[in-house]
């Protein structure tokens, strides 16, 4: 069951940001390989995320895994949608599935 | 906490008996698998939902005892 305020809290957070990664860390300073591995993807496509430190919020990191029903940590949400966790982000970044996913939702990336 | 692969071959068996699953251990540490899953299951199914299937039949363990399994997923060739 997800805690209320904290699912209130992720909806407000992938509402108001149109590129969210919950992650461990921060994109500066990733704290877990996966995580790393992601933020590595947006940047190189060159697309703005709001990156969110679930270890440091305990409430958090138990609660998007509920939100979601995904058991692991990074996760990134796109317009108010989850997307996936490393693997699936890794895997529609080289079909270029990513590209097009974020360019159909209004994401701007960078210019090939 | 470590888990085996023949482990995990069997829970997502369990839960998906067409499953054909081949588990490599990246590290041979117990602890950190890629899996490959092939079934019928996942047919007309998003990414997403075919990982949760997984994820399900691993019954929460992963992101527990399994911290991590670096999951692929497709349907049989027909």
């Amino acid at each position: 069951m997800t805690d209320p305020v904290v699912s209130d809290r992720i909806m407000r957070d992938i509402t108001d940001h149109p590129v969210v990664l919950y992650m461990k860390g921060t994109p500066v300073f990733p704290q877990c390989g996966f995580s790393a591995a992601v933020v590595q993807i947006l940047t190189h496509m060159g697309v703005k995320f709001k990156g969110i430190d679930v270890l440091a919020d305990p409430a958090l990191r138990q609660g998007v895994k509920d939100f979601s029903s995904w058991p692991t940590i990074p996760q990134l949400y796109v317009k108010g949608e989850f997307v996936g966790g490393c693997d699936i982000v890794r895997e529609m970044f080289e079909s270029g599935e990513l590209k097009d996913l974020l360019q159909t939702k209004g994401v701007s990336t960078r210019a090939a | 906490m470590a888990i085996d692969a023949a482990t995990i071959e069997q829970l997502i068996k369990e839960s998906l008996p067409d499953a054909h699953v081949s588990i490599e251990d990246l590290r041979g540490d117990g602890d950190h698998y890629a899996a490959h899953v092939v079934s019928a299951a996942f047919k007309g199914k998003t990414r997403v939902q075919q990982h949760q299937l997984v994820y399900q039949a691993l019954r929460g363990r992963m992101g527990n005892e399994l911290h991590a399994l670096a999951l692929q997923t497709s349907l049989p060739e027909d």
